[in-house]
C-alpha cells in the first residue's frame, strides 16, 4: 500500500474544501435552515404529526440525507473530474498507486466532507426541532455507508462526465426528484396506491426510510431492507469502479 | 550493463484505427541523454506516455530498471519522472504544495529540505507560496520540472522541455539537464529544436510515423551523414563548367561566379587538392573558398523526408 499517496490525495482534496469553505459548508447550512424555517416552523406548525412525530422532526432525517447525497455526489465527482479537465490527471496515472489507493483518497475525502456537512446540518436541525436518536449505532452506520456509497457514485460520474453539463446532470436533475419523491417530506402511505408502488422503485426511499427509522423507529420499509439496499448499491458502485480501472475507461487511451 | 529502459516491439493503435506506434525497439542506457527528434504526430509523446503509465500499449513490452511497466508498475513509476509537454497545473495550489504533493504521490515521506533545495535550484524558492495561476509560462514549466524531481527519479522524461521558452531560460534548462546527468539521472527528451539535441544529447533517435528511423551516437551520426560542401568563388564568371572539371560533379551557381563541390568529410580522400589544381589548370582564378557542414537539421529533414 502506498499510504503516502493516499494521504497526499486526501489532504489535497481536504485543502480544496478549506479553500472553498463558504461554498462547501456555509451554503448547505443556510439552505437547510431555510427548509426548517419554511417546513418546520411556518408550515409544519399547521400540520398534523406524522406517525407520532412532529412534522418538522419528521423531515429532519430526509433533509440530512438530501444534503449528504448532494455533497457526496458533488465532491466525489468534482474531485476526479477537475484533474481530468485541467490535465493534471497525468500525475495520478503516472504515479505508483493502485486503483484502490486512488479511490480511498478521493472517495474518502468526499465522504469525510459529506459527513462533516451532514453533522453540521443535524446540529442545526436540533435548534429548530426536537430530535431524538433511538438507534445511534444504526444511525451512524446508515450515515457513513450512504456517504461512502454516494461519494463512490459521484467518483464514477466524475470519470464518466465529458463536460460540466454531464457533471451536473446527476446532482441537479436526477438526485432532487429522487429525494423529493423518496419520502423525505412525507410518509409514502400518504400517497395513492399507484404512487406507493412507484416509490418502491426509488432507491432513495430505502435510504431515507432506514435513516429515519434509526431516529424515530418509524419507517416505510423494514430497516433491514434499507440496509441491504445501501450495501447492494455500494457493491454495484465498487464493481463498476473496478471495471473502470481495469479497462481505463475514459481515463486512459 | 543492461539498459535502464528497454522497449521491444511496442505498438499502439487507437480506437479510431490510427496507429501511433508501429513496433518500436529502443534501448536507453543508464546515465545517458537521449534526444528523440520527430515532427508533430510522429509518436514521441505516445511512447513516453506508455512508459509512464498514462496510455495503455496495444502490444510489446517495456522494462524500466529491469521491471515490466505493467506488471511491476510500482517499481517502474517510482523511478520515472515525467515533465509533460502541456503546462498542466492546478491553478489554485501553491508552488510548494504542488511539489510536495508529487513527492507524496510517489510514496515518499515529506522532505522539506529537499524540496527547498529543488526550488532554489530552479529559482522558484521566492515564489514558493505563490498560487500557480499567478506564475508566468516559464515559471510554470520550472514548477513541472520541480514536481518531477521531488521524488528523485532515476529516469527523467522531458517532453518538449523548451517549447515556448525564451533563449535564456532554454540555456538554463540545458545547464539543469547537464547537472542532472552529472548526478546519474538518465534523461530522455523530445524536441523540435534540432539545435537543442545537437547541444546536449549523447545519442539521437529520429522517430516518424510511429517508427524509429535511427538511433545513433550524436558524433557518429554527424560524421556518417555529415556531407560537406565547398563553395569556390571565381574572380571572373564562367558560362559553363569546363570539361576537365566534369569528374568532380560540380554545380554552377551565382550566375557563373560560384562553383559548388560536395564531398564526404569522413572519406579518405576528399578530392579538394585535386580540384584546386584542376581549377588552376583550366586557368580559373579563385577569389574565395568556403566550406560548410550539413547540420543535424539537414540530416533530420532528409531522413523524415525519406520516410514519407
Amino acid at each position: 500500500m502506498n499510504f503516502e499517496a493516499i494521504k497526499s490525495i486526501y489532504a489535497f482534496e481536504m485543502a480544496r474544501t478549506r479553500r472553498t469553505l463558504l461554498q462547501s459548508i456555509v451554503s448547505p447550512v443556510i439552505t437547510t435552515s431555510l427548509y426548517f424555517i419554511v417546513f418546520g416552523a411556518a408550515i409544519g406548525s399547521r400540520m398534523q404529526e406524522v406517525q407520532g412525530v412532529s412534522y418538522g422532526a419528521f423531515i429532519a432525517p430526509g433533509l440530512i440525507m438530501l444534503t449528504l447525497l448532494n455533497q457526496c455526489i458533488g465532491n466525489g465527482s468534482f474531485g476526479i473530474y477537475f484533474p481530468k479537465f485541467t490535465g493534471t490527471i497525468y500525475e495520478i496515472l503516472s504515479s505508483p498507486i493502485s486503483m484502490i489507493e486512488i479511490v480511498i483518497g478521493y472517495v474518502g475525502a468526499a465522504a469525510t466532507k459529506g459527513l462533516i456537512v451532514g453533522t453540521i446540518i443535524l446540529v442545526t436541525a436540533s435548534f429548530f426541532v426536537d430530535i431524538s436518536i433511538r438507534h445511534p449505532f444504526m444511525m451512524v452506520l446508515f450515515f457513513v455507508l450512504t456517504a461512502v456509497t454516494f461519494s463512490l457514485f459521484g467518483f464514477m460520474i466524475g470519470i464518466w462526465a465529458k463536460d460540466f453539463e454531464q457533471l451536473n446532470l446527476f446532482p441537479m436533475l436526477i438526485v432532487p426528484p429522487l429525494v423529493f419523491l423518496g419520502g423525505s417530506f412525507y410518509s409514502i402511505d400518504m400517497l395513492p396506491p399507484f404512487w406507493q408502488t412507484v416509490s418502491h422503485f426509488n432507491p432513495v426511499l430505502y435510504l431515507v426510510s432506514g435513516f429515519r427509522w434509526s431516529f424515530y423507529e418509524i419507517a416505510d420499509v423494514s430497516p433491514l431492507v434499507s440496509l441491504v439496499t445501501v450495501l447492494g448499491f455500494l457493491i454495484v458502485c465498487l464493481s463498476i469502479t473496478a471495471w473502470i480501472f481495469k479497462t481505463g475507461y475514459k481515463l486512459k487511451n | 550493463m543492461a539498459p535502464i529502459v528497454s522497449i521491444r516491439n511496442l505498438t499502439k493503435s487507437y480506437a479510431s484505427g490510427f496507429q501511433a506506434l508501429k513496433g518500436v525497439d529502443l534501448d536507453i542506457e543508464e546515465g545517458e541523454i537521449l534526444a528523440l527528434l520527430g515532427p508533430n504526430g510522429a509518436g514521441k509523446t505516445t511512447m513516453i506516455s506508455i512508459i509512464c503509465g498514462i496510455v495503455t500499449p496495444s502490444g510489446g513490452t517495456v522494462t524500466v530498471g529491469g521491471h515490466d511497466i505493467l506488471r511491476d508498475f510500482r517499481q517502474t513509476r517510482s523511478i520515472i519522472g515525467l515533465v509533460p509537454q502541456e503546462l498542466t497545473l492546478d491553478s489554485f495550489e501553491t508552488v510548494w504544495n504542488t511539489v510536495a504533493f508529487s513527492r507524496g504521490l510517489h510514496g515518499c515521506k515529506p522532505d522539506p529540505a529537499l524540496i527547498e533545495r529543488i526550488l532554489k535550484d530552479l529559482s522558484l524558492y521566492d515564489k514558493k507560496d505563490t498560487m500557480l495561476r499567478h506564475l508566468s509560462g516559464g515559471m510554470r514549466r520550472r514548477v513541472l520540472i520541480a514536481k518531477a524531481l521531488s521524488y528523485e527519479p532515476k529516469v527523467l522524461f522531458l517532453d518538449e522541455p523548451t517549447a515556448g521558452v525564451d533563449v535564456s531560460l532554454r540555456k538554463d534548462m540545458w545547464h539543469l539537464v547537464e547537472r542532472l546527468r552529472a548526478s546519474g539521472v538518465t534523461i530522455i527528451l523530445t524536441t523540435h529544436y534540432i539545435e537543442e539535441a545537437e547541444e546536449i544529447a549523447d545519442r539521437i533517435g529520429v522517430i516518424n510515423h510511429g517508427q524509429i528511423l535511427l538511433v545513433e551516437e550524436k558524433k557518429a551520426l554527424m560524421a556518417k551523414l555529415g556531407r560537406k560542401q565547398m563553395t569556390v568563388e571565381l574572380a571572373e564568371p564562367v558560362t559553363a563548367i569546363p570539361d576537365a572539371l566534369s569528374p568532380f560533379g560540380l554545380t554552377l551557381a551565382g550566375e557563373g561566379t560560384r562553383l559548388v563541390y560536395e564531398f564526404d568529410s569522413a572519406g579518405e580522400r576528399t578530392g579538394i587538392s585535386s580540384l584546386l589544381s584542376a581549377l588552376s589548370h583550366c586557368g580559373l582564378r579563385v577569389k574565395d573558398i568556403s566550406t560548410e557542414q550539413s547540420s543535424l537539421e539537414d540530416i533530420f529533414v532528409e531522413l523524415v523526408g525519406e520516410g514519407k
